[in-house]
């Protein structure tokens, strides 16, 4: 016998790791996740250290204005301007620039082509209509939706599972009462709503995350009642009651555990629905605010610039292999809590 | 009660009277009608059949025997393979009415033609062996049109005639019910009548009776034994109810773990069985072992009921559910006691009531009448009950269901320590749980590292034996034990009764034992309750009740088990 006895979620999370192709999509996404978290440092138009006449500057952190590097006006530095590159190269001075030395909102005055302009050394991914760097605004676009669709998930499983373990453990008329609220809510147009209130209000991230979240919350909620109803009379729940365990504490310890897997298995389903719902909802331009990098304005600006290629299909590029992730790691979540594959 | 009409006389083929079984398991001229040879099963590279060799003649009645996990359910669904993702080797040499064939390397075609012709097959659950969506006439005749070649309506008297001949009462009229309209035994009836249509030579049984009700249990078996008479069919029951077998078989085979460890006829495996196993399985009948309370009636029971009535709400069809319900009244003026240190026996079929009288005791159904647990009462109040559940545990039927999937054996042992003495250090709890655990015997030494295991690495009698010691942690002074064995193989059943025997000797606990096994009752109990559709029949001190029955549902009851504890003499 081995030592130590896996719990029921080790043994699902040594399933899901035999899976290959989803284990991999989860390293993969996380790294790429995580890289899109410092694209401050990646992709950025101020160097990340820089030593002017003998003096240490951090541009990145610190705003030096321009006369700091024998400019004329006390604006803040452009870095990007050919003037201060050539100061930069004098003597002993260097700027240790990123890799992709454009932030997602620089315009590149210097383009050698007028805007839209095609990939290049100088713009990888080529230049938006505007101007600006297409990788840096699909780095820093990658971000928002990956950090969007995690907080909208989280909030929509908060919710899903508050209301879902209320209806299913108390049953009756609790239940009753809000399966009703529930049809009526869901049978609200979503889309009009947010038409209406994002001509209402100025748009904003938080104001888009509240809309979603209203409705996104349904369909899991569902799924926990379900399992709430039917785990609440299994034996091992009435035995809890019998041992005089209180109504918190058994949806706690004994129903809610028990009760995830639906949970768990819709996570990366609902992640990939979150980022698509972002992205449209930013193609129609109901999203977030103008400005702000994102998959769908960049679909939007492929779709009125349809002869730069390199801005629809780049976009559509991260937008597959990012949802393509997700779907795979679903699908190896789904079959790792699957109560019918018993493990080998 | 419903009496086997003799059935009409329906096999053309065979003559009615062959004595059929007696001289069929030495009939060495002839070959045998199933030849199986070597047959090996396996899943996913592990062999849970090995070797398995026997022979069926023509006409006899042969069991398979074992435990659960013995691969006999297995053994014979390899036989007209109906297993999927198995991997099987070996022969089965039928003789088919167009002469020899190998059921193991028969193409599909072959296959088809063979089965629910030649040989059919009886499944233990009879509700979902029959397709809710048709009518039992319909999947009737669909045999019979398939196989036969029948048309519809010659299909539909045939199929009259095959209801009439398992002995359903009005067979016009159920022939066009569905499964969900018929009661348990006729729903057996009509899945007998289904594996008959084509005559076929072999029927293989699948726990035909397990499903089903004490009292039907001897009825359909025997409907069975009269039907094979007729039809002159060779039948393979696979069980593991040793009762059965001494009733209807000629020869019995015993599987253990995948292989056959001993066979031969009946009467002799009863007499002298050669085999360890086989032995622990005759043996496996309860033993009673409880030390009769010195004084009734002095004592002031620990739990006292009067008139308990219990009843749930069900929906009223169309439009005055809108308005109301209606109500189903599952437990009718129920009135007992249990005095200190003794055993309260209820015994009655599935839907007798006797599961929500148990839930009602305990506090977990709302109920009108009177429940005094040690002169105390449910209040519905969590606070308040708290003191009474301290005094009252239970242990359930299922042990895979009621033990919580993610947590490990400490926590689920320990659990009630934490409502009602959470005073206690994680040390002292921890000694506890271990005592505990000692107490049901389960120890380190069979398990190492058991306090952090989970409930899927114990088999069914451990699992209730967790339950047992789960319960007995907060030192309850009764415990309800809601069909605690019936789980469980025979010979781990024997074992989990004595420890319960052992607990009550050594605690002075009092049982509320409910089960619809009357070797169970007799083994355990000092008080008996008889209960049938809610209402309590007969009720008294065990050996007055079964013995001397006033009522003759009780009678018929214990009439089923002293069938076989005579028969068991007479071998």
């Amino acid at each position: 016998m081995s030592s130590a006895s896996l719990s029921p979620s080790q043994r699902a999370w040594q399933r899901f790791r035999r899976n290959r192709l989803g284990y991999w999509s989860l390293l993969i996404f996380c790294t790429l996740f995580i890289l899109s978290l410092g694209a401050e440092l990646i992709s950025n138009d101020k160097p990340l250290l820089a030593r002017y006449q003998g003096q240490w500057y951090f541009p990145i952190a610190q705003n030096v204005p321009e006369t700091e590097f024998g400019g004329d006006f006390q604006t803040p530095t452009d870095y990007l301007d050919p003037f201060i590159q050539k100061q930069f190269q004098q003597a002993d001075n260097f700027a240790w620039y990123p890799i992709n030395p454009y932030h997602h909102s620089t315009i590149n005055y210097f383009a050698k082509e007028p805007n839209p302009s095609g990939p290049s050394s100088d713009n990888w991914l080529g230049t938006d209509d505007r101007g600006r760097d297409v990788a840096a605004r699909l780095l820093y676009g990658f971000r928002i939706s990956v950090l969007f669709a995690l907080a909208l998930t989280c909030i929509g499983v908060l919710l899903g599972v508050l209301t879902g373990a209320l209806q299913g453990f108390f049953g009756g008329k609790t239940d009753l009462w809000f399966q009703r609220f529930i049809e009526i809510w869901g049978s609200m147009p979503e889309l009009y709503l947010l038409i209406i209130f994002s001509a209402m209000f100025d748009p904003s991230v938080a104001l888009l995350l509240i809309l979603l979240s209203l409705f996104g919350w349904m369909g899991l909620s569902d799924y926990v009642r379900a399992e709430f109803l039917r785990n609440r009379q299994l034996d091992y729940v009435r035995a809890a009651r019998a041992m005089g365990l209180s109504n918190w504490q058994i949806i706690w310890r004994h129903i809610l555990p028990n009760s995830l897997t639906p949970v768990v298995t819709f996570l990366p389903f609902r992640m990939s629905a979150a980022i698509l719902a972002l992205t449209s909802l930013d193609f129609l331009g109901l999203g977030v605010p103008p400005g702000t990098p994102s998959l769908g304005e960049l679909l939007a600006q492929g779709k009125n610039n349809i002869d730069a290629w390199w801005i629809s299909l780049s976009t559509f590029g991260v937008l597959v292999v990012s949802l393509l992730l997700l779907t795979f790691m679903g699908d190896a979540l789904r079959d790792a809590l699957d109560p019918r594959k018993a493990d080998r | 009660m419903m009496d086997t009409p003799t059935p009409p006389n329906l096999d053309t083929r065979m003559p009615a009277s062959s004595p059929a079984g007696q001289g069929a398991s030495h009939a060495a001229d002839a070959p045998a009608l199933l030849d199986v040879r070597n047959l090996s099963v396996s899943f996913g590279g592990k062999e849970v059949v090995s070797g398995l060799s026997f022979s069926i003649a023509a006409g006899e009645k042969v069991a398979l025997v074992g435990e659960s996990g013995s691969g006999k359910t297995v053994s014979a669904l390899s036989l007209l393979r109906l297993l999927q993702d198995a991997q099987v080797s070996g022969n089965a040499i039928f003789q088919g009415p167009q002469g020899a064939v190998d059921l193991l390397a028969l193409s599909d075609a072959g296959l088809r033609s063979v089965r629910g012709s030649d040989i059919s097959m009886i499944f233990q659950e009879p509700m979902t062996a029959l397709n809710p969506l048709f009518t039992v006439g319909d999947q009737i005749a669909e045999v019979l049109e398939l196989k036969l070649g029948l048309d519809k309506s010659a299909a539909r008297q045939r199929c009259v005639e095959l209801l009439a001949a398992t002995g359903i009462p009005e067979p016009e009229r159920r022939a066009t019910a569905f499964a969900h309209q018929l009661s348990g035994g006729q729903r057996q009836r009509a899945m007998i009548a289904m594996a008959l249509a084509c005559r076929p030579r072999l029927l293989l049984a699948d726990e035909p009776t397990t499903a089903l009700d004490v009292t039907l249990r001897g009825q359909i078996l025997d409907l069975l034994a009269d039907l094979q008479r007729q039809h002159g069919m060779a039948v393979l029951m696979i069980t593991h109810d040793l009762n059965l077998v001494r009733r209807f078989a000629d020869r019995v085979l015993v599987m253990e773990n995948g292989l056959l460890v001993e066979q031969g006829p009946v009467s002799k495996v009863f007499e002298k069985p050669q085999h360890a196993y086989t032995r622990q399985l005759i043996d496996s009948k309860p033993v009673r072992d409880v030390l009769e309370p010195p004084d009734q009636g002095k004592q002031p029971p620990l739990l006292q009921a009067d008139n308990l009535r219990i009843s749930y709400r069900t929906p009223l069809p169309g439009l005055r559910g809108w308005f109301g319900h209606g109500e189903f009244v599952a437990v009718k003026a129920a009135s007992f006691a249990i005095a200190p240190a003794t055993t309260l026996g209820v015994i009655g079929e599935s839907g007798s009531g006797k599961s929500t009288l148990a839930l009602a005791a305990l506090g977990l159904l709302p109920f009108i009448g009177k429940l005094s647990i040690n002169e105390k009462y449910w209040t519905g109040k969590h606070n308040i009950d708290k003191e009474l559940r301290k005094l009252i545990q239970v242990v359930f039927q299922d042990p895979f269901s009621s033990l919580s999937p993610r947590l490990t054996v400490e926590e689920i042992v320990g659990e009630g320590l934490q409502v009602h003495q959470p005073e206690l250090s994680k040390a002292e709890r921890r000694q506890r749980v271990e005592l505990a655990l000692t107490e049901v015997g389960l120890g380190e030494t069979l398990f190492p590292g058991l306090l952090t295991r989970y409930p899927h690495e114990f088999s069914g009698g451990q699992r209730q034996r967790l339950a047992i010691a789960r319960a007995l942690i907060v030192q309850p002074r009764l415990l309800i034990l809601d069909e605690p064995t019936s789980a469980l193989d025979v010979t781990i059943q024997k074992q989990v009764l004595e420890l319960l025997q052992r607990l009550q000797k050594e605690h002075g606990l009092s049982y509320l034992l409910i089960t619809h096994d009357v070797d169970v009752i007799r083994a355990m109990a000092h008080q008996v309750l008889v209960m049938k559709d809610g209402m309590v029949l007969e009720s008294g001190p065990t050996a007055q009740v079964l013995d001397q029955p006033k009522h003759p549902y009780t009678a018929a009851l214990a009439q089923a088990a002293v069938e076989n504890s005579l028969e068991n003499q007479g071998t």
